[in-house]
């Protein structure tokens, strides 16, 4: 593609399908599910992409495949106009401080045995970036910067709440300054209160940092608020993609109609409204 | 049953659990009433006692280490005093109760036609081939296609929508006049959650059923409920009918719920409403008023907890737990054009 210089991620014609396998001595593949099949998209530097779809349609799938935590089975991924797909992990790992992720499970994705200050200081450890008292300070300094006070430093994740478990795993993913990171439904975990302070915590940090995000969430409201733009994934596709206020104003593919009209409405006057057009006019 | 008598009347329903840490106070004086045909969502995030309020109610949370006070009475039965011979009559023939998980009520090793079968046949003197019949017929109630092929199914075998709907036919089989479901479609995509939504409406309308729903979501709430209560730390905060929480909420932490929702029919704020702060620990109260430290507007009568009482017009069953004034609730509730708890900070 000659427009790799454009964008800072290029996604073309990517393919990951899961071999089914059947038979007891020799196993042979039978089929495949087709959990990325052909996806097209690109994310410009600094700005947010959000992936929506509901379970099964790949989100996961693709962001992993995206990221090469997957090897993908065909198509490119081209981050800074640097071929992803087939790079072998040596050269992969100088790429990997420029990609990071932030999981949905902020409870899973946390070594337990691990104090704070050793989960977001690794990143830095790693790659010889600081050590000793200048890493304490960069720590301290990046968990400041989310929300949580320097003290928490030695303390075990079991000790903190969902949401402040979420700021540990941005803690240590933007503690390499990254260009992108991909948040695989980070707040659909959380309690409702906590949600929006994640959100505009991710919010806060893009102004700041200029890193660019991939949003992937099912809960479509959010996505909205975060995304520049929006790509909808059913069935491994993505089906439509575009401009958020296009794409939740003037949806053009028919599953994002149905998919937008079936999120409540959180307003009773309005759902009343809504469910006697929908009585009066069966289909 | 006549409109009068409350179908359930919980009165200062209280549940702590002994820990190792302490004693965690986890319900705090509940009282609420449900009619036939009503729908009561109970709205809260984690920790809230919305669901050991449910529970509790099932009779679920007896053990050892639980401290349960108060009254629940059910259709004349007093809930919290019924011995387990009894509850067990009461359970799942006269009231019924679903999960988030389907997994959670539905044996991984049995038919799921088999499991109802099972259930009937346990409160009724019903013969195989009847309660069979009668199984197959609650599945296709629900909306499951094909019902007679499916009751042969396993619960691994159907989608995640069709094992919820297996499990509300599951609920139903006695024809409870009770159901309870906690966070019944929190792990359904939105297509799904809303054919479930449309279910359980029919159900109350059609066969008079009675729910408490328990949900974090007040889309969902908005879509289906009468009467709404709002919990926080272990107690009720708020309660009032559907359009009386949504257009005229006392409780600035009901106004921060319905300041942090998003709306697709509106135009995307600069930054979304949030609220400061994370629920207390139940095992460290702060005192007087739970929601006092994240709350814009607390000032020093807060310290005391506020009784719930009604607080805006006499007649309105609305009560709410917030020192407050109405008319200056009537004020610092709008920002920005809106109901919320406070400006987002840039």
């Amino acid at each position: 593609m000659s427009t790799s210089g454009e964008h800072l991620l290029e996604v073309t014609d990517l393919v990951k399908h899961f071999p089914i396998k059947s038979g007891l001595l020799f196993s042979r593949q039978v089929d495949s599910v087709r959990a990325v099949d052909g996806v097209d998209l690109h994310v410009s530097a600094g700005e947010t992409l959000g992936l929506v779809g509901e379970s099964g349609s790949g989100k996961s799938t693709l962001c992993r495949a995206v990221l090469q935590l997957l090897e993908p089975t065909s198509g490119s991924v081209r981050f800074e106009g640097r071929e992803l797909v087939g790079l072998r992990q040596r050269r992969l790992r100088p790429l990997r401080r420029e990609m990071q992720m932030i999981f949905q499970d902020p409870y899973a994705s946390l070594n337990p045995r691990r104090r704070v200050g050793q989960i977001v200081g690794g990143p830095l450890k790693l790659n010889g970036i600081a050590s000793g008292v200048e890493l304490r300070r960069r720590v301290e300094e990046l968990l400041d910067r989310v929300g949580l006070s320097p003290e928490h430093h030695d303390r075990f994740p079991h000790e903190f709440s969902g949401g402040q478990r979420q700021r540990i795993g941005i803690a240590r993913a933007i503690a390499l300054k990254p260009k992108l990171i991909v948040a695989d439904e980070p707040v659909s975990a959380l309690d409702v209160s906590i949600q929006a302070q994640i959100v505009n915590l991710l919010d806060d940090l893009q102004d700041e940092l200029g890193v660019a995000y991939v949003f992937v969430a099912h809960d479509i409201g959010v996505v909205r608020h975060i995304s520049d733009r929006i790509a909808v994934m059913h069935h491994g596709k993505i089906v439509e993609h575009g401009d958020v206020d296009q794409v939740c104003e003037r949806p053009r593919d028919d599953y994002t109609k149905k998919l937008l009209a079936a999120v409540p409405v959180p307003d009773p006057r309005e759902s009343r409204e809504r469910r006697q057009r929908a009585g009066s006019a069966p289909g | 049953m006549n409109a009068r008598t409350p179908l359930l009347e919980v009165r200062d329903l209280s549940v702590s659990f002994n820990t190792e840490e302490g004693t965690v106070p986890a319900v705090d004086g509940v009282d609420f009433r449900l009619h036939e045909g009503e729908v009561l969502a109970v709205v809260g995030e984690s920790g809230s006692g919305k669901s050991v309020t449910a529970t509790t109610l099932m009779g679920l949370t007896r053990g050892p280490n639980a401290t349960i006070s108060g009254s629940a009475s059910f259709e004349g039965a007093e809930l919290l005093a019924a011995g387990e011979e009894e509850l067990r009559r009461i359970r799942g023939n006269r009231m019924a109760m679903i999960f988030q998980d389907p997994m959670s009520s539905l044996d991984p090793v049995y038919r799921v036609g088999d499991q109802i079968v099972e259930q009937i046949q346990a409160h009724r003197d019903t013969g195989s081939a009847e309660a069979r019949e009668r199984a197959i017929e609650l599945l296709d109630a629900v909306g499951i296609p094909d019902a007679a092929r499916r009751a042969d199914a396993y619960p691994h075998e159907l989608s995640g929508g069709m094992r919820q709907r297996a499990m509300i036919a599951m609920a139903l089989s006695l024809e409870p006049s009770l159901l309870i479901a906690d966070e019944p479609t929190t792990a359904l995509d939105v297509t799904i959650q809303a054919q479930i939504l449309r279910l359980l409406e029919d159900l109350n309308r059609e066969r008079g059923l009675a729910t408490i729903l328990i949900t974090h979501d007040l889309g969902v709430v908005a879509e289906v409920a009468d009467r709404i209560l709002v919990m926080y730390a272990g107690k009720v905060v708020e309660q009032g009918t559907l359009d009386e929480i949504f257009y005229d909420p006392q409780h600035p932490y009901t106004w921060g719920l319905l300041g942090s929702l998003t709306r697709l029919d509106r135009p995307r704020p600069k930054r979304l409403p949030q609220i400061s702060g994370s629920p207390p620990s139940l095992l460290a109260l702060p005192q007087g008023c739970p929601f006092r430290p994240r709350c814009p507007h607390e000032f020093s009568k807060c310290t005391e907890l506020p009784p719930l009482e009604a607080r805006v017009a006499e007649a309105s069953g609305q009560c709410d737990r917030c020192w407050l004034a109405p008319e200056e609730k009537r004020e610092k509730r709008v920002v920005g054009g809106r109901i919320g708890l406070e400006a987002p900070t840039a």
